[in-house]
Parts: structure tokens; C-alpha cells; sequence
């Protein structure tokens, strides 16, 4: 019987040349005339380890990485294929503490299962979500779901129970699902990852709110710069369909959905929920102004329930195992879990799903090991471009949607980036004014004209330029910024500004007494 | 690397037919025209534009809203580095200023000889092992300078 090795089809894996080891590992068990089968499954999320060669064993995955393609010859020589010894070997993968000791429910088949298999998928519990959806009928669905807690994993943590309800009552002739896969966070990729690794189940719960909303279509909107993420959907639906569980009268149910993926066009603010419909409809991806909800009048003008792909990943588990289950993880009001997303200068990157409330320097210091450099931390930011910058002091921040508003910042999607102590905050500040700048969809005037205003305030600010007074009008820019922007992009813009300025007021050449003066 | 084909009219209407009767087909033909010209040219949009029954204006507003949509055809080879917080955090600064020396371009623009064209992206999804970048459709992360160097010479070759 062929030994069954595992080495991760994750673009991340591939960045860090998968695809090559794959191939040596192939030929040189061809030339030995060893009888090896290698699956390519998604990523388990331990990136300081891939390329990641996994090999079947009775006893569970061994685990060897991170391998070079001059460790290959070696691997062999340590017979790896029975477990063999190596200074790579890393024992069971299951059993390394970063994995051992996440909740995964959301990620539970990413870097295990084959995300090409529909039989890898059915096998480890796949459509029994789906099964018990199709039973329970939409109204119990969006019961359940409400009951779970579950809230939008985009950022703006809105209860996705209510969402669906709102959806399910319209009434039209028509009414679509649309996934918001346009992760263009920087520091976040789970999205990504899920959608690489285990396509099959985010296809289940966009289905499942096909049914509990009465949507008979679903759009996947995935940014240009996925081309993996795109080709392993684009798959699972087209083996899906062949399956039928997309399509008319799913599983021999009286429901009928079907999807298909729509990519976008480098366009970071496409990832704000009624620019990305304007998208899908082919016009310029502009904000539009809310209300109306696009629960009312979305795509097309129609009923829309617009959900993050960690939000409809995380329904298939909801109803398998229930909403009690789920719910019954996390902290206050922030309910069940979330994959974090350690990224930047740290030295155990990759993705950590756990229950909210884990704190930030637990993220930080103990689960992603401090900085990759070895330097000290300096800053962090959390939820992207838009999300604030917070200081060693605030490490006891518990990750909490409340938690992280009370202190001036938001979790968003999820994703954590680490700064060591080279980092200029000033720098980082005009940064996130001229993202805004180029990014600004152009609707609202705080946001279009206000980011390139703050950008050349910076500018004056880091040049001494008249400082104290124009740091107020920074930060009165910033207010009118905040309250005055159509979305998030404008409106979360200030984040990182404020946080770099009220935390790292020396790298604004700020007299700090005044910062604390003022508070 | 890509073969682009010269800018022909029935081939642009048969792109268009292929996508018409889809919902919001306009980014779909737009992805499609790019992948087969390399670019969007003038012609075509006047040619999506009668054929979805919108206005020049709106046609033309949506190409040149998307950062993906070129006007002119790229060098043959295209290099994305990504110039997002994650990256910078890693070192990503030094990386990408050294291999715009190394291929003697800016960010935004193309080699005279037409091999590389240079471009910054926001984020690639590879935070994790900051600072990456993509040539082509091949992705690169950990990039020091020695991987920076000979991803330059890829792209170069």
C-alpha cells in the first residue's frame, strides 16, 4: 500500500515553494521505486513551517519542516516515510502546542482534508449542516443562527441572524446570497485560507442561506490578486453541481440554489458591502449611502444578504453540531470564534482560530512568539489598514468586538500585524492617509478630499512645520474624517491615525503632556 | 508570461458575446478583454457600451475606477510587490527599493526593454510570511534580499 504524504496546495505553502518540494519528493520516491501518494490539501496555518511535508503514519501526521529542496535527499535517507528521524521531524503535527490548542471549528478540515475532493469532504462530516438546514426549513435556520451569536466576521460584527431575518422576510421575486471574499486587509488571509482549503463548506453555508433567506442565487465576489482562491472555488462549485448539492432541489430537497464566482478588480474599498454590490453590477465600486439596507434593496435592487466568507464558513458548523454549541464559546457579547491572523513582523505567522477572548499580548508574545527580528514589540495593529495601532500597554486587551471598541480600536477581520521597535509611527500615520487617498471610492467629501488633507498635514507635521497647531487640525480633521464618511474606509481612517498619534506621540514629535492634557 | 493577441474587433464581440447575457457582465468582459489584449483599449469600451446598452461615460468610468485595468499592454512579465503594513513591518521597504534599483524602474512603471513592468499591490494575502510579492501568477514570500535578487532575474529572463 502507497505511504500518503501531505504538502499544502495553500498559495502561502506555495510562496514558500510547496510545489517544488512536491515534485522532488515525487521524483526521487520514483527513482527509489517507493510507492508514495501526495494529497494537497490546504494549509494548517503554521507558515514559519512550510513548506510542511506531512506523512501518514498509524499513529496520526508526522510533521517535517520547514523543508528546503536540499533537506529532500536527507528526508529520504532518515526514511521519512516511516517517521524517521530528522532535524526537521517535528513529531505528530497535531500534537505542536500553536495547533493543539486552537478551537477549530471553522477551520477544522483546512490543511487536512483534500479541498478537491468532494469524498474527503462528505467524509469528514460535510452537508450534515445542509442535511439538518434542509429539515429544519428557514424559519429554525435563521433561529439557529441567531441564537448562536454568530456576528459578521467582516468587522463590522453585525448579527447575522438578524441580517438573515430581515432577508427572509422581504418579499421579491428574486433575492441573492452574496459572499464578501475581497480580503484586502492587510495582515489578514484566512479568508483566503478557507477558501483554498476547504471550499466545499463555505459553498455549504452560502447554500444554507439560500434557503433560510429564499435565495435561489449566489455570488462569490473574490479580488483579483486570489487566483488560488478563485481556481479552488470555481472547482468545488463545478464538482458540486456534478454532486447536487448546488443547483435545483438540492439533495432531493424542494430548495434550489445555485452560485458562481465574480472576481474583482484590485479595488480595495469593493471590500465595503454596498461598494462591492455596485461591483457586481458592473458599475464603479462606489459606497452607497445606507439606509436602504442592502437586506432591502441590494444586488440588482433586490433583497440581499451580504455576508464575510468567515461568516458563512462558520454556519455549516452551526447547524451540524447546533447553536448551544456554538455559543457557548467566547466572551460577552462576541460568541463562538474567530480565526486571528498573525501577520508582519512576528515569528510564528499564520492563522490561530480560537474562542474570543484570548488576550492580545497572549496573541502576541506567547502563541506568535514575539517579533521575527528578536527585537522588542513596539506596535500592533489589529483589523487592518483601518484598524488601530495599540502599544505593549494595551496587551490585556481581551479580543472581544466591546473590548477592543472601549479602547479606541476594532478587531475587524481579525488580522494582527506586529511592528518591532524600528517602526516610525508618523510614517505609519500618512500611510494609512494615503491608502485612504488612493483607495477613496470618491463619493463623500471627508473621505476624498479629507485623506490627501491628511496626508500633506502629516507631511507638515513631520517637518516641523507650525506642529502644535497643525496637530490640531489633525485631529479635528480626523473627528470630521470619522462622523462625517459615507463607510468604513474614510470613517476608520482616523483609527490608525490617532492611535499612532495618542500612543506614539514622541514619533510626532508631539509634546506628550499635551496628548495626556487633553484627554 | 503572457502571449497577448492584437486588438480585433470580432474577437472583442465574440468576448462580449460570450459574457452578455450575464448579470452585471461588464467587470466579467473586462477581465476577459484584459486576459486576451492585455489591456482595455478605447475601441472595446465603445463596444461594451453598445452591447450591455450603457453610455460611454459609464463604461469608461468603471475601467478607469479598478487599479486591475490597464491602458496600455504591460511588459511581458508582470511583478506585483506588495507594499501593504505587513510587508512594511518585515522589512518590505528595503525589499522593494532594492529590486526597483536592481530592475532600474519605478513602482507603476515598465523597463525600457518591455520585459518587466513594476507595479505595487496592497496585499497578497501572504501576511504571514512578509514581505511577498507575485510574478505572474506565482507567488513569493520571506523575501530577503538574496530571494529578492532572483526573483528580479526571473522576471528579467
Amino acid at each position: 500500500m502507497s505511504t500518503r504524504i501531505f504538502i499544502s496546495r495553500d498559495a502561502g505553502a506555495l510562496a514558500l515553494g510547496a510545489e517544488d518540494i512536491a515534485r522532488k519528493i515525487a521524483d526521487t520516491a520514483e527513482e527509489k521505486g517507493l510507492d508514495i501518494e501526495i494529497v494537497r490539501p490546504g494549509s494548517r496555518g503554521m507558515f514559519w513551517l512550510e513548506p510542511l511535508v506531512e506523512v501518514e503514519r498509524p499513529e496520526g501526521r508526522i510533521g517535517y519542516g520547514p523543508v528546503q529542496l536540499d533537506d529532500v535527499d536527507g528526508l529520504f535517507d532518515a526514511n521519512f516515510l516511516e517517521g524517521g528521524d530528522h532535524k526537521l521531524n517535528l513529531g505528530l503535527t497535531e500534537e505542536i502546542p500553536f495547533f493543539k490548542n486552537q478551537t477549530r471549528l471553522t477551520f477544522a478540515r483546512v490543511g487536512i482534508v483534500d479541498p478537491r475532493s468532494i469524498e474527503d469532504y462528505k467524509a469528514t462530516r460535510g452537508y450534515e449542516g445542509l442535511r439538518k438546514a434542509i429539515d429544519m426549513g428557514p424559519e429554525e435556520i435563521v433561529e439557529a443562527v441567531t441564537k448562536s451569536g454568530l456576528r459578521g466576521r467582516g468587522g463590522a460584527g453585525f448579527p447575522t441572524g438578524i441580517k438573515w431575518r430581515t432577508v427572509n422576510q422581504a418579499s421579491a421575486p428574486q433575492k441573492y446570497i452574496v459572499c464578501n471574499a475581497d480580503e484586502g486587509d492587510s495582515g489578514t488571509f484566512a479568508d483566503r485560507m478557507l477558501m483554498e482549503g476547504d471550499p466545499f463548506m463555505l459553498i455549504e453555508g452560502m447554500t444554507i442561506a439560500g434557503i433560510a433567506v429564499g435565495a435561489t442565487k449566489g455570488y462569490i465576489y473574490i479580488r483579483s490578486e486570489y487566483p488560488h482562491a478563485i481556481e479552488a472555488m470555481n472547482a468545488a462549485i463545478l464538482k458540486a453541481r456534478e454532486e447536487g448539492t448546488l443547483g435545483d432541489n438540492i439533495l432531493g430537497s424542494p430548495y434550489s440554489y445555485d452560485m458562481e464566482v465574480r472576481v474583482g478588480a484590485g479595488a480595495y474599498v469593493c471590500g465595503e458591502e454596498t461598494s462591492l454590490l455596485d461591483s457586481l453590477e458592473g458599475k464603479r465600486g462606489e459606497v452607497r449611502a445606507k439606509p436602504p439596507l442592502p437586506a432591502h434593496i441590494g444586488l440588482f435592487g433586490k433583497p440581499t444578504v451580504i455576508n464575510n466568507v468567515l461568516s458563512l464558513g462558520a454556519v455549516p458548523h452551526i447547524l451540524a453540531d447546533g447553536a448551544e454549541y456554538y455559543q457557548e464559546f467566547g466572551e460577552g457579547k462576541s460568541r463562538g470564534t474567530l480565526p486571528i491572523q498573525l501577520a508582519g513582523n512576528v515569528k510564528f505567522g499564520g492563522v490561530y482560530e480560537t474562542a474570543f477572548g484570548v488576550t492580545l499580548g497572549e496573541l502576541v508574545n506567547e502563541i506568535g512568539g514575539g517579533t521575527r527580528s528578536g527585537r522588542p514589540v513596539r506596535a500592533v495593529q489589529v483589523g487592518g489598514p483601518l484598524g488601530a495601532y495599540f502599544p505593549p500597554t494595551l496587551f490585556d486587551t481581551p479580543f472581544g468586538y466591546e473590548d477592543f471598541a472601549a479602547k479606541d480600536g476594532l478587531i475587524g477581520h481579525g488580522g494582527v500585524v506586529v511592528f518591532d521597535d524600528t517602526v516610525d509611527m508618523a510614517k505609519m500615520a500618512r500611510f494609512a492617509m494615503e491608502f485612504c487617498a488612493v483607495e477613496s471610492c470618491g463619493k463623500c467629501t471627508p473621505c476624498r478630499i479629507g485623506s490627501s488633507r491628511g496626508m500633506e498635514l502629516m507631511d507638515k507635521i513631520v517637518a516641523n512645520e507650525d506642529r502644535a497647531a497643525n496637530l490640531i487640525v489633525l485631529e479635528d480633521l480626523c473627528n470630521t474624517m470619522k462622523f462625517g464618511s459615507l463607510c468604513a474606509l474614510g470613517g476608520f481612517t482616523p483609527y490608525p491615525v490617532m492611535s499612532a498619534l495618542t500612543h506614539f506621540p514622541e514619533d510626532f514629535g508631539a509634546d506628550p503632556s499635551r496628548l495626556e492634557a487633553a484627554e | 508570461m503572457h502571449n497577448y493577441e492584437p486588438f480585433e474587433a470580432d474577437r472583442a464581440a465574440e468576448i462580449i458575446a460570450k459574457h452578455q447575457a450575464r448579470e452585471g457582465a461588464t467587470l466579467p468582459i473586462l477581465h476577459d478583454m484584459q486576459e486576451t489584449f492585455g489591456h482595455i483599449p478605447d475601441a472595446a469600451v465603445v463596444m461594451i457600451a453598445e452591447a450591455l446598452n450603457l453610455s460611454r461615460a459609464e463604461v469608461h468610468g468603471t475601467v478607469t475606477f479598478y487599479h486591475d485595468f490597464r491602458k496600455e499592454v504591460p511588459g511581458r512579465r508582470v511583478l506585483k510587490i506588495c507594499r501593504a503594513e505587513s510587508c512594511q513591518a518585515a522589512g518590505g521597504d528595503a525589499i522593494a527599493d532594492r529590486m526597483e534599483k536592481r530592475l532600474g524602474v519605478e513602482l507603476g512603471g515598465t523597463t525600457t526593454d518591455r520585459r518587466v513592468t513594476v507595479e505595487a499591490v496592497y496585499c497578497l494575502g501572504l501576511c504571514h510570511s512578509s514581505p511577498t510579492a507575485m510574478l505572474d501568477e506565482k507567488v513569493y514570500a520571506l523575501l530577503d534580499e538574496e530571494k529578492a535578487d532572483a526573483l528580479c532575474a526571473e522576471a528579467e529572463r
